[in-house]
């Protein structure tokens, strides 16, 4: 078993929601830094830290 | 015929003295001599006074005929100023010096980041201290006056060298002409553009090009104490960083990235200079602000070394043996740290007491230094002026955090320059109780000062030997230590003891001991010593090699014979 927490349908789907608002919120041209910003709050609060590393991994497959 | 340039440097502060150069011997005659040291800068001058202090005769060649120009290297750790204190030099030093150990980073005009690097009250030097290099090199050089063992050539440039296995032959060039010289010894300490380097063909492994910087030394009354400040991305320089640090003589130090596209003429125009300096004062709050141009230069931050430092009877030190980014104060600072190293080897490779090994341990230890170096510099690089598009918004994204959480702030630090500790030495004693400390300077690390009274510490009282120091409860250097350490002094090799007591009335007078009551307990506990004696070996550069609770026969015998690199028998 991992360490990581278990994000339920209806938590994903209003993190969905909320991030999608927030990025069309900022300003022009700032959406790159400010997912960047987010990506180092949760990796702050990410349970398992060694999953970092492979979670970069993830997200630069198949874009 | 090389004629060094006698117009007198200009300097608002410092008054630039041009030395003679005085026809040597050897324009008749090729000469012998054990050391030659090619490089006249900080690092050659700190090396000469040490092999001076040894006992080791050497001649120092340097094509100037002045020190140099400008403030360069301004600020120098206390590891420094504990080595120049074993040469004599710390005292000028720490008088004219600005001490520091505060710094403050900003961004959007709000600080981000506090520095602050601890001093411990044991300790005899501030964690830093700002003063300009010339200042400094006009001090070693009035010091290297009174040694007769060195002898400092001005107007001296080094042309050609080739070597055999048992000495090397220098082409020298003076403004009366070309002359030879033989030496057993070489140390080439010519700096980043290394002229005995490029003659060997030798390259450094490593090309990060870090990009270029200037400098700017300006006149000018900010009141504000001395803290290092950095500003993070200024209107002025969108993207970069511009570093403020105080000197002596009401002098400020601006150290900013060349913006892309500019050419390092252009940058150095005054009136460009003049601009950048005005918008930073401006963003500083000053408005309007009279100030004098004293002294610009460029550099190239780069981060590479010389994968060895001895080739036969050649040695590297300082910038001819590694190029390293100046964040965290690690160029000179780094180059006096190897001046130390190589200086007690090499003497006691001339005088026969230790074997040629030695040498190469020199190369090891500081080669690792080097690279540790580099790689921690490289983080602090990779921040202030990031590389690519990635890096740059993780560094803004960072930035833009600091203004309100505290956990990414230690990312806007660099660490500064700290001695290396030599933890994989072939030096270090194979045979030792090293692991039964939890504390205390383990092997292969710097031993610690100790306040031992009103502006007396322990360091005060080391010359550069090996030291023995002695841990107990009470009485002193027990009988069979005593006879382990005169059979070593037999062999030629000085060692000083020092004792601490926990029971300093019980302590017997010992000419050969420095006795020190250790009551409190506080000396045993910073040395890591828990049980009832303690035994800690140090090499003639302060750097522990051994550790015991107690050595059994012949012990410590066997870490001299390993530290000299010599067969026991």
């Amino acid at each position: 078993m991992s360490a990581t927490s278990v994000i339920t349908i209806p938590e994903l789907e209003n993190f969905y929601d909320h991030l999608a608002l927030a990025i069309d919120a900022v300003e022009p041209g700032k959406a790159q830094i400010f997912l960047v910003k987010l990506a180092l709050l949760l990796a702050r609060e990410a349970v398992s830290k060694e999953a970092l590393p492979a979670l970069i991994d993830d997200a630069a497959r198949d874009l | 015929m090389h004629q060094a340039d006698l117009g007198t440097r200009k300097s608002l502060y410092y008054k630039y003295q041009v030395y003679p150069f005085v026809a040597p011997p050897d324009l008749e005659q090729v000469t012998h001599q054990q050391v030659v040291i090619v490089g006249g800068g900080p690092v050659g001058l700190v090396t000469a006074l040490n092999l001076a202090r040894a006992g080791i005769r050497c001649v120092v060649v340097t094509a100037d005929q002045q020190v140099s120009e400008g403030s360069r290297a301004v600020a120098f750790t206390r590891r420094s100023m504990e080595i120049l204190q074993q040469v004599g030099a710390s005292e000028q030093i720490e008088k004219d010096g600005l001490r520091w150990r505060y710094g403050n980073s900003l961004y959007r005009g709000q600080r981000v980041f506090r520095l602050d690097v601890p001093h411990d009250e044991d300790d005899r030097f501030y964690p830093l201290i700002n003063l300009q290099q010339q200042i400094v090199e006009g001090q070693l050089v009035e010091l290297i006056g009174q040694e007769p063992l060195i002898e400092l050539r001005w107007g001296t440039r080094f042309v050609a060298m080739e070597q055999t296995a048992d000495k090397a032959t220098l082409t020298l060039d003076t403004p009366v002409g070309e002359y030879r010289m033989d030496a057993d010894w070489v140390i080439a300490t010519d700096g980043a553009k290394s002229a005995v380097r490029q003659s060997m063909k030798l390259r450094m492994e490593g090309d990060s090009y870090e990009g270029r910087f200037v400098i700017a030394d300006i006149r000018v009354d900010l009141g504000l104490p001395t803290e290092r400040l950095a500003f993070f991305d200024p209107a002025w320089n969108p993207g970069n960083t511009i570093l403020l640090h105080r000197e002596p003589y009401g002098i400020w130090r601006f150290d900013y990235h060349l913006p892309p596209g500019e050419s390092p003429e252009e940058a150095l125009a005054p009136e460009r200079i003049a601009t950048r300096v005005n918008e930073q004062l401006a963003l500083m709050g000053y408005d309007n602000m009279k100030w004098e141009m004293d002294w610009a230069s460029i550099y190239s931050a780069r981060a590479m070394t010389l994968p060895e430092y001895r080739h036969g009877r050649v040695l590297f030190a300082g910038d001819a043996a590694h190029m390293l980014p100046i964040f965290g104060v690690r160029g000179l600072n780094t180059g006096w740290q190897d001046a130390q190293n190589i200086a007690w080897k090499l003497a006691l490779v001339i005088q026969g007491k230790a074997g040629m090994a030695l040498l190469d341990s020199y190369s090891d230890e500081r080669v690792a230094a080097a690279r540790e170096i580099i790689d921690e510099a490289s983080k602090s690089t990779r921040f202030m002026t990031p590389p690519t598009a990635g890096f740059r918004l993780l560094r803004d994204a960072t930035l833009s955090l600091a203004l309100t959480h505290e956990f990414v702030r230690p990312l806007l630090n660099w660490r500064t320059s700290r001695p290396h500790e030599y933890t994989d030495s072939i030096l270090n004693a194979a045979s030792d109780d090293s692991a039964l400390f939890s504390a205390g300077p383990a092997k292969g690390a710097t031993a610690r000062n100790i306040r031992l009274g009103e502006n007396d510490y322990l360091f005060d009282h080391l010359d550069l030997s090996f030291q023995l120091f002695y841990f107990c409860e009470s009485g002193g250097l027990p009988q069979d230590l005593a006879d382990e350490i005169d059979a070593v002094a037999a062999s030629g090799i000085t060692v000083g003891v020092v004792v601490f007591s926990r029971a300093p009335e019980s302590l017997p007078s010992d000419s050969r001991a420095i006795l020190i009551d250790d009551s409190s307990g506080h000396i045993h506990q910073k040395y890591g010593v828990e049980h009832s004696t303690g035994v800690c070996l140090l090499r003639p550069d302060q750097h522990v090699c051994a550790r015991w609770i107690k050595p059994d026969a012949g012990q410590l015998r066997q870490a001299f014979q390993q530290v000299l690199q010599v067969k026991g028998n």
